[in-house]
């Protein structure tokens, strides 16, 4: 419709209309300097706040792309029992987080339409910069029971096991497929949810949902490492977006991963989300030397035991055998690497005065079995297992990137060709 | 798509997409100061610029200079609308467009967004005389039928309440108490239009304003589940919920209908089941919720089913969308009362937390695609 497109104002086309949205960009910045104001220095602007991020490409943007400030992932079940149905809402997804993560209205916008219908878009990102909003969809293990998918579902895609100490809620676990949205603004990584909720209506529902506001780890090591809830630095040897070949050998599902029925999922990988609550107010009351020696690493400078610098290659044995670092590291865990990408949460108080805090556990990993079950295991001994419980979780396949404008979430999974 | 709509644009349409209006239209130009009539609004008058223009695109440009919230229609000589913008608040502009045909219209606006407001003639020359298309008279004709209809069958059974109140015959009022409602639930949108007759009859206690005195049915409703009494002052109020449903059966021949008011009316149906029945605030406590549920969604189903015909040739997608998701309810809400030719429903108490999600889940997916239907029976 080159109509829509001449007429729908674009977010980013509004921009230079007026003030607006250029003092959202700043106080979103000023957040991000806030978060850093204990440091020393400031975070180097890693990439623009404000741009959009490629949607196309082999695999799906908001995995290796630089993590993102804001966070708001949503499961879903599908209700519908039509398969074309639910491969028209694939193809419509596909279009709407074209156009939103260009900084676009969906459909026809969110004004201007006929006056007596809603408009397609909910307006709340209207002036708003694209925000480096990233969309990433996924499949979970349900999903596979549905529409004759049994024999399609990878290998790599096991149920989680129960892990030592897991205090699961099943309303803030599974889910038959997610949506990942990544954004510098929080409004308009909401704004996305929300619309792709709407456009879903009649065909899925949400099951569950989470916002995060900081981000936990990052994906690009030139710049400061962010810190958790509890104060620590996190992810510091996390996999970075430009290392392409550790993405490859940890993140990126290859040819040689699967059979002919879950070769769809090549150039996709596979996501455990887990929803970690933190026993803050206990955590806070723990000297900083037992702060220290849990996680293995001091808390000012985020050295490991023994050394001065951060990013100093860690010495595991002059650590505690407990310490969090110690058994999470790859030397203990048969070489095992994820990439993480999770987000500090406060979702109110708990109505025992306190915050209902913790850790939105996001890890990208080629292979589940070898990634977030060996390391989650090699955990049980945690000394960090006193201060947190795992309250939500969630494994999803996510598949390849959409290549084109006329490629869609999924085609590799349910088109009859592919 | 929207070229599509505007192709089949009627008299009766309200448009404000101006650019596409100029693109399919060669008879009309929005962009042409000729085709606009600027209307000067305030509380004592309703200044027009012209009195007479020739049959196509038409564009008011509303300014309200007086101290009260105001509307502003284009009327057919029977007061049918073709197009109004309502809550123009004071010292704010707005625009109205239609597209007109030949014949005698009126401009009016409404100070205060009451009464029949302040009119000024508008004559139409050229063209063809202006018609609307008669399947969507029949339908208006037909719900207001309906909705006399609910105000009729609905008085006999508000009577066996109120006698069972002032008998003092507790579980008598209670038996009576949901069936007395459904009438109103299914038609809630045309007394609710009236503005005055929803707060005394049908007000919770959370949605009082100050000073109001509660009165009508949730007021009895907590007398009877909650107090577990009926004293002198619920005897009183039953009398006069008699009173005040008795003026509502005499006026809803006299409501405002329109095909946009019925479509609208529909969602809004859904809306209330929505915000209060699946949340259970609306019979907080006899739990009998699942009757205006249910009530709510024959009456949304009432309006669509009549629409249908024209909204299957505007958006035949929407209307098989609409036919799957108004079956998917029901059949949902079938699975709560034993007999679905009884309005007896499970206690909205005992319907956990797991069913009330699937229950807004099935609404959610009904009322999507229900607030497109005004814009199909507009086109």
């Amino acid at each position: 419709m080159t109509e829509t497109q001449g007429s729908v104002p674009s977010r980013r086309s509004l921009i230079g209309w007026g003030g607006a949205g250029l003092a959202l960009g700043a106080a979103a910045a000023g957040g991000a300097v806030a978060m850093t104001r204990a440091g020393e220095d400031v975070e180097p602007a890693a990439a623009d706040a404000g741009a959009a991020v490629g949607f196309h490409g082999a695999y799906q943007a908001g995995i290796a792309t630089p993590v993102q400030d804001r966070l708001h992932f949503a499961a879903f079940d599908v209700t519908t029992t039509d398969r074309a149905e639910f491969v028209r809402l694939l193809k419509d997804w596909t279009e709407a987080a074209r156009r939103m993560t260009a900084g676009k209205a969906v459909g026809e916008g969110a004004f201007g339409g006929l006056a007596e219908a809603p408009p397609d878009d909910t307006g709340e990102a209207l002036g708003l910069k694209p925000s480096r909003l990233t969309l990433t969809v996924g499949f979970g293990p349900s999903l596979f029971k549905k529409f004759d998918l049994a024999g399609r579902r990878p290998d790599a895609l096991v149920d989680l096991p129960t892990f030592a100490g897991d205090a699961l809620d099943a309303a803030r676990s599974n889910g038959d497929l997610c949506v990942q949205a990544c954004a510098d603004d929080p409004q308009v990584a909401v704004h996305a949810i929300r619309n792709l909720a709407r456009i879903g209506m009649g065909k899925v529902v949400i099951r569950w949902s989470q916002l995060g506001f900081g981000k936990t780890s990052s994906t690009t090591p030139d710049a400061q490492t962010p810190r958790n809830l509890m104060g620590f630095k996190d992810g510091t040897r996390n996999i970075a977006g430009t290392e392409t070949d550790r993405l490859k050998k940890f993140v990126w599902v290859g040819e040689k991963d699967v059979d002919a029925d879950a070769a769809w999922m090549v150039g996709g990988s596979y996501l455990v989300a887990r929803r970690i609550r933190m026993h803050i107010e206990t955590w806070d009351r723990t000297s900083l030397q037992e702060q220290e020696d849990i996680f293995g690493r001091d808390k000012g400078e985020g050295a490991p035991v023994g050394k001065a610098k951060e990013r100093d290659e860690p010495f595991l044995k002059a650590m505690k055998p407990d310490a969090h670092v110690r058994l999470a590291h790859p030397d203990s865990n048969h070489g095992s690497t994820i990439l993480r990408r999770g987000y500090s949460f406060t979702d109110g108080t708990d109505g025992l005065g306190r915050l209902e805090a913790g850790l939105f556990f996001l890890a990208y990993q080629r292979d589940v079995r070898e990634g977030f079950i060996r390391v989650q295991r090699n955990l049980a001994t945690d000394a960090l297992n006193e201060y947190i419980q795992h309250v939500g979780s969630a494994v999803f396949a996510v598949p390849p990137g959409v290549r084109d404008k006329d490629d869609w979430w999924g085609r590799t999974l349910f088109s009859k060709e592919a | 798509m929207r070229a599509a709509r505007l192709s089949v644009v009627t008299a009766v349409t309200a448009v404000t997409a101006l650019t596409a209006v100029t693109g399919c239209t060669s008879k009309s130009d929005a962009k042409d100061g000729d085709r606009v009539i600027s209307v000067t609004a305030t509380d004592a008058k309703c200044e027009t610029s012209k009195k007479e223009i020739s049959a196509g695109h038409v564009e008011l440009a509303i300014e309200n200079k007086g101290s009260k919230v105001t509307e502003v229609y284009i009327l057919f000589p029977d007061d049918r609308i073709v197009s109004e913008r309502e809550n123009i608040g004071p010292g704010t502009k707005q625009r109205v467009t239609a597209e007109v045909k030949a014949g005698d219209y009126r401009i009016a606006c409404k100070p205060g967004m009451k009464g029949t407001g302040i009119r000024q003639d508008l004559k139409v020359t050229g063209g063809s005389v202006a018609k609307r298309d008669p399947r969507l008279d029949k339908a208006v004709a037909a719900y207001r039928e309906y909705a006399q209809e609910q105000a009729d069958a609905t008085l006999p059974l508000v009577a066996t309440f109120v006698k069972a109140v002032k008998a003092g015959d507790l579980e008598a009022a209670k038996a009576a108490y949901a069936p007395s409602r459904i009438g109103w639930e299914r038609t809630e949108p045309v007394a609710e239009s009236f503005g005055d007759i929803d707060p005394e009859v049908d007000a919770r206690a959370d949605g009082l304003e100050a000073g109001q005195t509660w009165t009508g049915w949730h007021r009895l409703e907590k007398a009877l589940w909650q107090d577990k009494k009926i004293t002198a002052a619920e005897k009183t109020l039953a009398d006069r919920l008699t009173t005040d449903l008795t003026d509502w059966q005499k006026r809803v021949g006299k409501a405002m209908i329109t095909p946009t008011s019925m479509a609208n009316g529909a969602k809004e149906l859904l809306d209330e089941v929505a915000t209060g029945k699946v949340t259970g605030e609306e019979e907080r406590y006899s739990h009998t919720d699942l009757v205006d549920f249910k009530a709510n969604v024959e009456g949304a189903q009432k309006s669509y089913e009549l629409l249908k015909p024209v909204a299957s040739e505007n958006d035949a997608a929407l209307v098989t969308e609409l036919d799957k998701q108004f079956t998917a309810l029901n059949t949902l809400l079938d699975k709560y009362r034993p007999n679905t030719t009884s309005y007896v429903f499970t206690s909205y108490d005992k319907v956990g937390a797991a069913q009330r999600k699937e229950l807004s889940d099935a609404v959610n997916a009904l009322a999507e695609p229900l607030s497109k239907l005004a814009a199909a029976v507009a086109k």
